[in-house]
């Protein structure tokens, strides 16, 4: 979409006063600064992610709409948790991260700060090793997405 | 480009010189006073001034649907954006090609809570085909390009430009696009020849067919083209509330409008035929009803419209065609034409004997001895006085419903309605809108004394610019649509429907400096249109007292399905 000043909240009006749902919306800008990539997930049955499309691809701001989902694609999710770590369990994070494949990004005597990067189910089982009680906070990024191989959104 | 350097407030008023536009309409106030300077140091635009915002873009509205040129409304900040709201969602609803602009308060007073500051773009989003607000006065006439250039490409829709007054007072050099190239807004226009065929093919095919054309025909300025077809098939053809005088309605091969208040024999051919072509409609719920019924029997569905999102949204189809209907039905009978296979008007012979079956319901009956005015009366008159060539524009409601069944539209953009969003009060300045596009013209206001109400104000317009309307007030001293739903959904508990402690209309005509009529008596209606119609240069209200239990025949009740009509 165009990297236009209220373009973003064009889409989420979009979705909010049709009725649709939005899981996670993620958007930066590309590599050409007047562009802005955004993957946003949603549900909903056939019928109705065509209507979105349809629907997404009438803003004027929007310059092209694909469904990352009607082929291979890759997806990733950013995450950093901060875990309170004190006695035997920084060890035991620190394990567990290393097994995510996760990384500490920043550490005191009483946590750690995990980034820890890949699909949405590896970030959920992440979460679900972890004792409620030790998560002290956790932000997400929501899905980014891309096509596999060849396949390639370009404008 | 010249080297002359302009405020923002005179490029502003440039480019619409540049475009061509002849008439604005609008209200002055803060933040668009530089903008009002610079219209008055020149005469090539025309202000009219309104009495509300409102009507601004109603008359805009109205401008833009019988003119084919988009209207153009001025209007200020804060208030006068919030006014201008339900007109721009009445626009918006029925498509209609409109570039407003509003005064913002200045760039860096925005955010602040500015006296009469309002998010103008934030809150028309969801009511616009697009807006900007320009920051920056080197990119002003290049939005201005871009808004007329969106508001009539595609699928039309009105697009608001917002300026801030630092932006309307700074100065740049002035050039104006010659051309605009967005990469993210390409309108499709040719429909897909493959389509096109298959389209053909189902239509030689189709033995109990029928033709369903909407305001699409209208916007894309294809009657004529419509009219061909339908006369080369020798089809049934019926319009929206929307579509009327798409298709001449005065033609054998016209079956009425269709939809809750349709003709009994529209609704049931669209139920039963075999074979439906859906031009410029989308399907909405006030013209199929409920579509689980309307899946009770099988068809063929093709579907020509220029908005994607409009093809399979509430009815699946079967040949999609997205594309301007006048291309798409200019290739459409191209092909029908070099075909070797030719309509046989012969295999038709049983489905229209059947139609023609559903006619005998003469579904539009109603008490023609009736000492009491009737409405529908009314508008046969005026029908039969203006020789079916005025330009009538309504309000919302039953008086509504009877303008568009019992006055027969001939030709395109000369119902001027609020379909989508229903809006009443759009009746007068509507027709203030036309009236301008078409000074010579008959222009007649078919209203109800609940709707000519929230409006009423205009009155005092049509004096100052000598408009002479003539206002058709079906007065039965209810809101007539909502007591017929009472009346019959609601136990004939009449909440709030009755208008109590009405205005004299007459001696409130007169205050304005108009004529008015009262007419009580079913054997004066023609005398006194004839005579309204004689003062030419006057506005003249007309006040007939209706019967007060009329109700709208047929009706198919919210739920229901197309064939589940309610008769007289």
């Amino acid at each position: 979409m165009e990297n236009e000043a209220g373009a973003l909240s064009r889409v989420a009006g979009l979705f909010s006063a049709r009725g649709y749902n939005i899981e996670s919306l993620i958007v930066a800008p590309t590599e050409d600064p007047t562009l802005s990539r955004m993957t946003l997930v949603t549900v909903g049955s056939d019928d109705v992610v065509e209507q979105i499309t349809k629907q997404l691809n009438k803003l004027i701001d929007v310059v092209k709409v694909i469904d990352l989902s009607d082929g291979d694609h890759i997806e990733c999710e950013l995450m950093l948790v901060k875990v309170r770590a004190v006695g035997k369990d920084r060890k035991e994070i620190k394990a567990t991260t290393d097994i995510f494949c996760g990384r500490i990004v920043d550490v005191t005597d009483k946590s750690y700060t995990i980034e820890l990067t890949g699909t949405g189910s590896k970030l959920d089982a992440f979460l679900d090793t972890m004792e409620r009680k030790i998560i002290l906070e956790t932000v997400r990024t929501g899905a980014s997405g891309i096509g596999r191989g060849e396949r390639v959104l370009k404008v | 480009m010249s080297t002359e350097e302009l405020t923002g407030a005179e490029i502003t008023i440039r480019c619409l010189q540049e475009e061509g536009v002849k008439h604005i309409f609008g209200y002055p106030g803060g933040a668009v006073l530089f903008i009002y300077d610079a219209l008055f140091k020149q005469d090539k635009v025309k202000h009219i001034l309104v009495r509300h915002e409102q009507a601004a873009i109603h008359a805009a509205d109205g401008y833009a649907r019988s003119s084919n040129k988009p209207g153009v409304a001025l209007v200020t900040s804060g208030p006068g954006v919030t006014n201008a709201v339900t007109g721009i969602a009445t626009a918006y609803m029925d498509s209609i090609p409109m570039v407003i602009i509003s005064g913002q308060v200045p760039t860096h007073a925005i955010g602040l809570d500015a006296f009469q500051e309002v998010d103008a773009v934030g809150i028309t989003r969801p009511c616009v085909k697009h807006n900007f607000l320009v920051k920056d006065i080197t990119e002003l006439a290049a939005t201005i390009k871009k808004a007329f250039y969106i508001c009539s490409t595609g699928r039309p829709g009105p697009v608001l430009v917002d300026i801030p007054k630092d932006v309307s007072q700074e100065k740049t050099r002035f050039s104006y696009p010659a051309s605009v190239s967005m990469r993210s807004y390409n309108p499709s226009s040719k429909g897909n020849p493959g389509q096109i065929k298959k389209a053909m093919q189902l239509i030689l095919g189709a033995k109990r067919p029928m033709i369903y054309a909407g305001g699409g025909v209208i916007l894309s300025n294809a009657a004529t083209q419509l009219t061909h077809l339908v006369q080369m098939l020798n089809f049934p053809c019926t319009n929206t509330l929307m579509g009327l005088g798409g298709y001449p309605a005065t033609d054998k091969q016209f079956l009425g409008m269709l939809g809750m208040h349709g003709t009994y024999e529209a609704n049931m051919a669209m139920q039963h035929c075999d074979v439906l072509i859906a031009i410029g409609a989308r399907f909405d719920d006030r013209v199929i009803g409920n579509p689980k019924h309307f899946f009770n029997k099988e068809r063929k569905i093709i579907h020509i419209d220029i908005d994607p999102s409009s093809i399979s949204k509430r009815v699946k189809v079967d040949v999609p065609i997205v594309g301007s209907v006048s291309n798409v039905l200019d290739e459409l009978i191209k092909l029908l034409m070099d075909s070797k296979e030719k309509p046989k008007w012969e295999k038709l012979k049983p489905w229209w004997a059947q139609i023609d079956q559903w006619r005998k319901q003469d579904c539009l009956k109603y008490d023609r001895k009736s000492a009491i005015i009737k409405p529908q009366m009314v508008v046969e008159k005026l029908y039969k006085i203006t020789k079916g060539d005025a330009f009538v524009t309504s309000d919302v409601g039953q008086h509504q419903m009877w303008a568009a069944q019992f006055y027969k539209f001939d030709k395109p953009r000369r119902w001027i309605n609020s379909g989508g969003l229903g809006t009443m009060g759009f009746g007068l300045p509507a027709a203030m809108g036309v009236q301008f596009a078409n000074p010579k013209s008959k222009v007649a206001c078919v209203t109800g004394e609940a709707s000519i109400q929230m409006c009423i104000q205009e009155l005092s317009t049509c004096k100052q610019y000598n408009l002479p309307l003539k206002i058709i007030n079906l007065n039965n001293r209810y809101m007539g649509m909502v007591r017929q739903w009472q009346e019959f959904f609601h136990g004939n508990r009449y909440a709030e429907s009755y208008v109590d402690a009405l205005p004299d209309f007459v001696k409130l005509a007169e205050s304005y400096g108009h004529v008015g009529m009262k007419i009580e008596q079913p054997s004066d209606i023609e005398d006194a249109l004839k005579e309204a119609f004689k003062l030419k240069n006057r506005l003249v209200f007309m006040d007939f007292i209706t019967d007060q239990t009329e109700n709208v025949f047929p009706m198919i009740p919210g739920g229901k399905g197309l064939s589940e009509m309610i008769l007289v």
